[in-house]
């Protein structure tokens, strides 16, 4: 019988043993062959034009000037179910809805309540109840239970390392960039001229590691213009790094820009169309092992449902998470849907944020990666056990 | 050889030294320090002949009015500048360049002088405290949301005058200034009762289309340069304060009090009646309530002690200690914001002058410092905007209003140290051999290297390869 991490997990159950087992205890089964990709959109990205309630009619009504058409009109959205539909910018995400590969989590966000980008990122990122509860990543304490030996399952794009992805278990990493490679020599020397200094001799050791798995990343790619990195050039190297044999399985992207108080048609139509162009060329990279893979998309919050005076909107609360991937099975939408009128709208303004971000990260590390609740319920996501899982969100292979 | 407190001062308290100046400095760093604490400051010549904001307005302006006709973009500026005399530094403009050329060319070159102007600083100090605040009142360029050019002319009219003065006096200047108007969105901000919305004109056509309340600039005052996000405001504390200052704005051809498109207050955006923003009335119907609420929130307990600690944790250590805290709070209260007493007592803080390198330096730092120890004279243009590009710190650039992190965690990662190395490596290679490694060492970390930095720097098979050890160093990397 092959006993996987997630049976092994389940059978025991005892906090005890598992406290006891974890650190760099080997599995038969090897690490992880599913992949599984964040991608953190920075400063709040509007649900509502996003993904259109367009049937609804208080959705025309609250957002005179901002609301996506009805599909068939102008610029209309792409419709889903009949009640939703998909801003025009996002079309590379239609045949996927249509495919059964993207599933939609609407009116979700975190715990946090307040309407501040920072500590609602943070929240976002550390996986606890409040601001700075803690100073590591729930995507990073997940990754100890993954990684096997030196190899480094995490990725990191970018050339800040998000806090999800901060913690005790290194990670790889990979940023674009034009400058020359320095020599190796030089770098030996260098190195010698660390040792003292843990920071940074350590930040060169996995610098250096990382340059050996990402070596040829970037052969074929558009040249970089560090003014003006678009997600496309971020997601074309996260694919052919994930899609190596022996690479990194879990990985974190970064995108800013999304915080639309004023002119939000115009700014936010652009930031879609990257968007969709950034997973069109994830996808593409990934080549064979979509099928092995789960996409989620997130941003720290939502918007108000209202239009404010500027053609944009305020921070809110709901926001809404895209998940997909060959491994998702989607073709729908997931979670509750509390509706737009103001009788429903959180503190009178906001979306209301009837579902948690945590129900649906929880589901993929359980179902997915084959994480043990415990460790979700313990260390991953602590006090979260009335955010519930999902289920038949992810494809059983 | 020189102190640890001289390399202290020169690296943590000023931009890094210039060649031969530790010495200098050493005599008495803590004086040297104090005697750059100077209340009235002036614009330093490189910065004097850079476009006005007025100038850069009505460029910008006029081009959305040509773009609006259905004109396009090209000619954005056809008579521009050209009234302001050939010998500046836009002195191409009207040469058919499209208004984004233009636009380009003018922010390169004001970022190019703003950095020329700090190379060459005998006063670091002051021009670290210059960037510290221009960042905490962060107007950025990262989603176009302002017009390149103007940041510089922003922070050279409303941070630069009050690095010495009160903390009131800056608040003040740069949200009234039209670039954080701008920047956050609040010039087009009306109240919901206002004259403008409840009467439109034109039947609400053409600008007036545009009519409501935004937010952003309100919430970010509170949470950003005021209060921080725990101090004690609540959403109802931001709505009426973004009344409050509703017809903030600028512009209009004929200007306001302050010229052609400066700052404005426009009574027909704003809201009428009382507002209560944290348990104070504001009800004088015009613009003096906004500078009203403004006083408030700089007086506000919990706005010296959010400004203590982004002090403190800029001049002593990412966990700036409780102690350090206080007493820069203390005097901040005490002196009602008085930003020389408050930059004396950082001086005098015994925390700042423990341990010599437990900040890490900031890219643009990196680029500064380096160029400062480097006796090359002028650097090119390109090289300089290139590094700071390519190191991820290009000035009015930051991804949020919140401006850049000063934390190391967020500068030292893997990614960014290796871009670091790549640069100092390329940088050492293409410098003239008057640049010695043992003149550099000496006037830069020699005071304080490690055994290990000295023995391979002396080691290193050339000096091309010893200058690029010293600069890639712990020891030079930190503060």
């Amino acid at each position: 019988m092959n006993i996987t991490r997630r049976d092994l997990l389940k059978t025991v159950g005892s906090a005890t043993f598992l406290a006891a087992a974890t650190p760099g205890i080997t599995f038969a089964s090897g690490p992880t062959e599913k992949r599984f990709v964040t991608i953190i959109l920075r400063g709040a990205m509007d649900a509502l034009m996003a993904v259109a309630p367009y049937a609804d009619p208080d959705y025309a009504r609250l957002r005179s000037r901002l609301a996506v058409a009805k599909p068939g009109e102008q610029e209309g959205a792409l419709d889903l179910n009949g009640h939703f539909g998909l801003h025009p910018s996002l079309s590379a995400l239609e045949p996927l809805y249509k495919n059964g590969e993207l599933a939609i989590l609407h009116a979700a966000t975190t715990n946090y309540r307040g309407r501040s980008h920072f500590d609602g990122q943070n929240v976002l990122e550390n996986g606890t109840v409040k601001p700075y509860g803690i100073n590591s990543g729930w995507l990073n304490r997940s990754l100890s239970l993954l990684n096997v030996g030196d190899r480094r399952i995490g990725l990191s794009i970018g050339h800040a390392i998000p806090l999800m992805m901060r913690g005790e278990t290194d990670v790889q990493t990979w940023a674009p960039s034009n400058l020359p490679t320095a020599n190796s020599d030089f770098l030996d020397r260098l190195m010698q001229v660390y040792e003292g200094d843990p920071i940074f001799e350590n930040a060169l050791q996995q610098a250096l590691k990382s340059a050996e798995m990402t070596s040829g990343v970037t052969d074929g790619m558009d040249k970089v213009r560090p003014g003006n990195i678009q997600l496309k050039l971020l997601t074309e190297a996260a694919g052919k790094i994930l899609a190596k044999p022996n690479g990194p399985r879990v990985a974190t992207i970064e995108s800013g820009g999304w915080d639309t108080h004023a002119g939000q048609k115009l700014v936010l139509g652009k930031k879609l169309t990257e968007l969709n162009d950034g997973l069109a060329a994830l996808r593409q990279n990934l080549g064979a092992v979509w099928r092995d893979t789960v996409i989620v998309v997130v941003s720290e919050f939502g918007r108000t449902v209202a239009e404010n005076g500027t053609r944009g909107t305020d921070h809110g609360t709901g926001g809404l998470a895209f998940v997909l991937g060959g491994a998702v099975k989607g073709g729908k939408f997931i979670g509750k849907w509390p509706g737009l009128a103001e009788r429903h709208q959180f503190q009178g303004r906001d979306l209301a944020p009837v579902n948690d971000y945590r129900s649906l990260f929880k589901t993929v590390m359980h179902d997915h990666l084959g994480l043990s609740e415990n460790h979700l319920e313990d260390t991953i996501f602590p006090e979260s056990r009335d955010a519930k899982m999902f289920n038949g969100l992810i494809r059983k292979s | 050889m020189v102190s640890k407190d001289a390399f202290i001062a020169a690296n943590r308290f000023g931009l890094g030294p210039l060649p031969l100046e530790l010495s200098v400095i050493d005599k008495n760093p803590r004086a040297w320090l104090k005697r750059q604490i100077v209340v009235e400051q002036k614009t330093p010549p490189l910065l004097q002949n850079l476009p006005s904001v007025a100038e850069i307005m009505r460029i910008y302006v006029r081009n959305r009015q040509q773009g609006n006709r259905g004109q396009g973009n090209r000619q954005g500026n056809r008579q521009g500048g050209n009234r302001q005399g050939g010998n500046r530094q836009g002195e191409n403009r009207g040469s058919g360049m499209s208004f984004r050329q233009q636009q380009g060319r003018d922010y390169r070159n004001s970022i190019y002088a703003r950095t020329l102007n700090v190379l060459q600083s005998s006063q670091p100090f002051a021009e670290r405290m210059v960037s510290f605040w221009s960042n905490h009142f962060t107007v950025s360029n990262a989603s176009r949301k302002i017009i390149g050019p103007i940041a510089v002319a922003y922070e050279t009219d409303t941070i630069r005058p009050h690095i010495f003065g009160n903390f009131e006096d800056m608040l003040r200047a740069a949200i009234h200034h039209p670039t954080m108007l701008l920047y956050l969105g609040n010039h087009i901000s009306m109240g919901p009762n206002s004259s403008g919305v409840l009467n439109p004109r034109g039947g609400g056509r053409g600008r007036a289309r545009v009519r409501g309340l935004n937010e952003n600039l309100a919430r970010e005052i509170m949470e950003l340069h005021t209060l921080g996000v725990n101090g004690g405001y609540t959403q109802k504390d931001v709505t009426e304060f973004a009344k409050v200052i509703t017809g903030w704005s600028f512009g209009g051809r004929g200007g306001g009090p302050e010229g052609p498109h400066g700052f404005r207050f426009k009574r027909w955006y704003h809201e009428p009646g009382p507002k209560t923003v944290l348990g104070h009335v504001f009800d004088g119907g015009g613009e003096d309530e906004g500078i009203d609420a403004l006083k408030m929130m700089a007086h506000h307990p919990a706005t010296a002690k959010f400004i203590a600690t982004k002090l403190v944790r800029h001049f002593v250590s990412d966990k700036p200690p409780a102690s350090a805290i206080a007493k820069i709070e203390r005097v901040f209260n005490e002196s009602k914001g008085n930003l020389a007493k408050v930059s004396e007592a950082l001086i005098d803080l015994e925390e700042a002058w423990k341990s010599p390198f437990s900040k890490t330096k900031q890219p643009y730092e990196l680029v500064l410092s380096t160029y400062r120890a480097l006796d090359i004279g002028e650097p090119n243009k390109n090289d300089i905007l290139k590094s700071l590009g390519e190191l991820h710190q290009f000035p009015f650039k930051a991804s949020s209003p919140a401006g850049w992190s000063d934390l190391s965690e967020d500068w030292l990662t893997p990614e960014s140290l290796m871009r670091r190395i790549e640069w100092t490596r390329a940088l050492a290679a293409k410098l003239p051999r008057s640049v010695k490694a043992e003149e550099l060492f000496a006037d830069t970390i020699g005071s304080v290297a490690s055994k290990q930095t000295t023995f391979w720097v002396k080691a290193a098979p050339s000096s091309e390869e010893a200058i690029a050890l010293i600069l890639a160093s712990p020891e030079f990397q930190r503060r």
